[in-house]
């Protein structure tokens, strides 16, 4: 086990309340493991990843929980100690490969001066390493190409450029925060192969969000869906796309055009949205959108439950409403 | 390295939550915000005060009455360099006139010359920075080089020159320094216009068939108000202190009218021996620009969402 | 049936990026190049390529945000190219478009009906008085609330304020609508919201769309024509069953494998494009493509191929077909 969650909780005090961002969720990435967590804007999918990298901005605060990492607790480090950590044994790439960048500084120098900062190494060994990471992440002509500044590099390659930097300490886990959103469906492709071919490589941890459930289907290993900062569901990702629990992910399976459907019948619908952070549905924050809304639903908030290693948060799988279900 | 979160879509929404709950109207949530910048409430209240002062000054003024302690244009050549005393709390000056009278008539010049001479430049500056900004092309060019030019003349030299053409006067101190900053106000205009003029909803009046007047008119000024009112603000501070800076030099206001400035330049021979009547004046010249520059600020935060939110 | 509506010819839009000394221009962007086809009354024809392939800067010159540098377009037998700024501004109200960001579409400082109504009142469609019952009309029409319209854009999601945009376009009663990306800034599970709410809106009002997209999927959820652009030209245009089962550009080869699939079991062989998109500012001579081609002829780098007529209906810009 590479890093364990606890418990988490995330909290942003606004000036009309607090909003749980993140709502006491627990889970682990083993080594070399693809984990994805998919969710929509406001799942607290974002929040759960700057939750662990301790990015969090304010008013955002962690308000309880662990985050182990390597059996240390992230939570209780101070940011020189996190700093220590973070970029070398945990690396992280953005949605925006543009902003992420430095503009005013070569790509040399940016990748170098992070594999300067977390191993003690010469200068110019650290640009011989450069080098060989953007050679790693399908850079043509890499020793050229470490020269130009971000402008100079289209938006793919600059998403190299940002994974190059990232694996260049060799990081343990890799937080990849919507790599591909901001790219084009042929440079996606191309990301999404280079992700799984350094986690071959490099045998790190990728702990992937998105919205994307294509992305989620052709990467991950295993799936946490999230809404409104609860998990929701967890599953393998055979089973989560095979055979879907919870109806939030059966409906965002089914609402999504598919490429392969020939019929032209209209799309499934999940109604209304994502209820507001300060004004949570009473019971199961799902309940006013569910289908299969039971009153139970709207009064308590399902427990997450196992069923063979598929976690889902839904009275539907109640144990207790077992015969009930069957009897239908 | 790892530093930009800004774009993050969960924290967007909770932020956003912010507002779904309040339809409040943008003014007054603006005034919430500057109600919590403690600078900018003291900036506020000085200038109300200063306001209720003039507007008290020149009602009593219309109507005859006397509200001063004294006559402030009346001088009696027995009573010069009185220093400060019960009677006199500011002393007299060298003609013998009561300097506290004199520095409150003064409050109303000062105002109306700071607010007057912002009405000329903001309304010439911001329809030559939208017709430039709007425009773009030759005209841009043309406005902005003409702008250049005069932003590259020293300010007060250039309201100097205009002085020069204009004659003396009141009025035509207010006219020069108005003209003087109409290029500040063209530059902020011109530049969030150009800003403002991609984003797709001005592209959207265009495409339901909006003139060009209706659009910089409905959607681009509007949304760009914010910053005007604040360069505005701190705009009459720079005025009062041109004002001041003319009326030193003998141009502003004539006598025997009460003008700080004015009063500065006329005391500067006595700086060693009744240094009171530099001293007051300068005062009432710093608290005034100070006032205006606090509300500034703290307007400019609270327009400015992103500070908005904490 | 095939009564066509709109008929681009030709269509060219160039930037000039940098002049010389004397104002000529040294280096253009070619945005859109040398573009043809047409669009049918009633039905939905999809657009679709990457960014920068000039899909965005064609619908814009459809509804007259740019003027083109070259070619015509042809709007119910009446050449909108070449009228004067007045002239055309009439022709505004029958080609609307719906934008992409609905956070950057509405103005932040008018109230949802204000918005809505705007577009009546300038183009003097009803007396005032009924204004705010048409207004009423349409918020029904696109799933809001009577009671919504006095609020202003930051209190509604991001789907809700695509609806406005969309109610807004439908105010003057348009006969085109450009869709620009209409849903792909919006979530997964407002999307399919929204995208059902247009194929409802153009059953019910007989609407005719021009749809961009850069996913493939979608545009085929709600087209029925496809055309497929890369560095501002067309590649490839055909009945989208016909595309999506038989695509015969290497490109569109490429588009529709790296689509995702949502089944993890089903791992298709995938055609990995090498390469980014070149810069429209220096295109490859030749085809658009053969840099990044998987196919490439040894003529692909010398002349353009045009679009021809392979099978009825179904158009292709390639040499592979000559």
């Amino acid at each position: 086990m590479l890093l364990e969650v606890k418990n988490l909780r995330t909290e942003f005090k606004l000036k009309r309340g607090t909003v749980r961002a993140v709502d006491d969720i627990s889970f682990t990435i083993d080594k070399g493991e693809i984990l994805a967590i998919v969710g929509e804007s406001g799942s607290g999918k974002s929040v759960t990843s700057l939750s662990i990298m301790g990015l969090l901005q304010k008013p955002g605060r962690i308000a309880g929980g662990e985050i182990s990492f390597k059996s240390q607790d992230l939570n209780k480090m101070s940011q020189k100690e996190l700093q220590k950590i973070r970029g070398n044994q945990i690396s992280m790439i953005f949605q925006e490969p543009m902003t992420s960048l430095n503009p005013v500084w070569r790509i040399k120098d940016q990748i170098m001066e992070n594999i300067m900062t977390h191993m003690k190494i010469s200068k110019k060994e650290a640009l011989a390493r450069t080098i060989e990471m953007l050679d790693t992440v399908g850079i043509p002509s890499p020793a050229e190409r470490a020269n130009d500044y971000p402008h100079q590099m289209s938006g793919g390659m600059r998403q190299r450029v940002m994974t190059a930097m990232a694996l260049s300490c060799e990081p343990e886990l890799l937080i990849a925060d919507e790599p591909t959103t901001a790219l084009d469906v042929t440079i996606q492709a191309q990301i999404l192969e280079l992700l799984y071919q350094m986690r071959e490589k490099f045998h790190m941890a990728v702990l992937l969000i998105t919205h994307d459930l294509g992305v989620v289907s052709e990467a991950a290993d295993r799936v946490i869906v999230m809404y409104c900062g609860k998990i929701v569901e967890e599953a393998d990702v055979k089973s989560l796309f095979s055979q879907p629990l919870h109806p939030y992910t059966v409906g965002l399976l089914q609402s999504i055009p598919q490429i392969d459907d020939e019929s032209d019948q209209r799309l499934y619908m999940i109604k209304g949205m994502v209820p507001n952070p300060l004004n949570m549905p009473p019971g199961c924050y799902f309940s006013d959108r569910c289908d299969s809304c039971m009153e139970r639903c709207t009064q308590e908030m399902p427990e997450l439950q196992e069923i063979n290693g598929h976690k889902v948060r839904c009275f539907l799988y109640d144990k207790a409403k077992e015969g009930e279900l069957s009897a239908k | 390295m790892v530093k930009d979160v800004s774009s993050n879509s969960d924290e967007n929404l909770i932020q956003a939550a912010e507002y779904v709950e309040k339809p409040e109207s943008q003014l007054k949530e603006m005034w919430e915000t500057l109600k919590q910048n403690k600078a900018a409430v003291v900036g506020l209240f000085i200038i109300a005060l200063l306001a209720l002062i003039a507007l008290a000054v020149w009602g009593s003024e219309l109507l005859g009455k006397q509200i001063l302690p004294y006559d402030p244009n009346y001088s009696d050549m027995t009573k010069s360099f009185i220093w400060p005393n019960a009677e006199h709390w500011f002393g007299t000056d060298q003609l013998g006139r009561d300097m506290l009278s004199r520095i409150l008539d003064g409050t109303k010049i000062s105002l109306f010359v700071g607010v007057a001479a912002v009405a000329i430049s903001l309304s010439i500056g911001v329809m030559l920075g939208a017709i430039a900004g709007y425009r773009g092309g030759k005209t841009d060019a043309f406005i902005m080089r003409v702008m250049d030019v005069m932003l590259s003349i020293p300010s007060i030299l250039l309201a100097i020159a205009f002085m020069a053409a204009l004659g003396k006067g009141l009025d035509k101190a207010v006219i020069a320094i108005g003209l003087v900053s109409i290029p500040e106000y063209a530059r902020i205009v011109r530049g969030s216009i150009l800003s403002v003029k991609e984003n797709d909803y001005v592209q959207a009046a265009k495409v339901i068939g909006n003139k060009d007047s209706r659009i910089i008119f409905k959607h681009i000024l509007p949304n760009i108000i914010s910053l005007i009112v604040v360069r505005a603000t701190l705009g009459i501070s720079t005025a009062v202190l041109d004002t001041a800076a003319l009326g030193f030099l003998g141009l502003g206001v004539q006598p025997p009218y009460a003008e700080w400035g004015d009063m500065l330049g006329r005391a500067r021979g006595f700086i060693f021996t009744a240094p009171y009547t530099l001293i007051f004046p300068g005062i009432a010249i710093t608290i005034i620009v100070l006032a205006f520059n606090l509300l500034g600020d703290g307007l400019r935060d609270a327009l400015d969402p992103k500070s908005r939110i904490k | 049936m095939n009564e066509v509506l709109m008929k681009v010819q030709d269509l060219s839009k160039h930037f000039t990026i940098e002049t010389d000394w004397f104002g000529k221009p040294v280096s253009v962007l070619k945005a859109v190049d040398e573009v043809s086809f047409t669009i049918d009354k009633g039905e939905a024809f999809g657009l679709v390529g990457e960014s920068g392939c000039g899909k965005t800067t064609l619908g814009k010159i459809l509804v007259n945000l740019y003027s083109p540098s070259n070619g015509k377009i042809i709007f119910e037998g009446k050449e909108l190219t070449g009228l004067n700024e007045k002239q055309r501004r009439s022709y505004c109200k029958d080609i609307q478009m719906i934008f992409q960001d609905p956070f950057a579409s509405l103005n932040p400082r008018m109230t949802i009906g204000d918005i809505i109504a705007e577009p009546i009142i300038i183009n003097h469609l009803l007396p005032t008085s009924e204004v705010e019952e048409r207004v009423i009309y349409l918020l029904n029409c696109v799933g809001l609330a009577r009671h919504q319209r006095n609020r202003y854009p930051h209190e509604f999601s991001g789907g809700q304020r695509q609806r406005v945009g969309i109610a807004r376009a439908l105010a003057v009663e348009p006969k085109l609508i450009v869709c620009d990306e209409p849903v792909s800034a919006l979530d997964v599970s407002i999307q399919a919201q929204v995208l059902n709410l247009l194929d409802d809106l153009k059953a019910e009002f007989g609407l005719t769309y021009l749809f961009i997209a850069h996913g493939l999927n979608v545009v085929k959820h709600i087209s029925d024509r496809v055309g497929v652009m890369y560095l501002g030209k067309l590649m490839e245009i055909a009945p989208k069953r016909e595309l999506y089962a038989n695509p015969l550009h290497p490109y569109t080869q490429a588009l529709l494998s790296a689509i995702p699939i949502i089944n993890p079991e089903k791992k298709k062989e995938r055609i990995i494009l090498k390469g980014d998109v070149p810069s429209p500012i220096n295109p490859p001579a030749g085809c658009r493509f053969c840099s990044r081609c998987f196919k490439e002829l040894d003529h692909c780098k010398l002349n353009s191929p045009v679009l021809k007529e392979i099978s009825p209906d179904h158009w292709v810009a390639c040499h592979l077909f000559d």
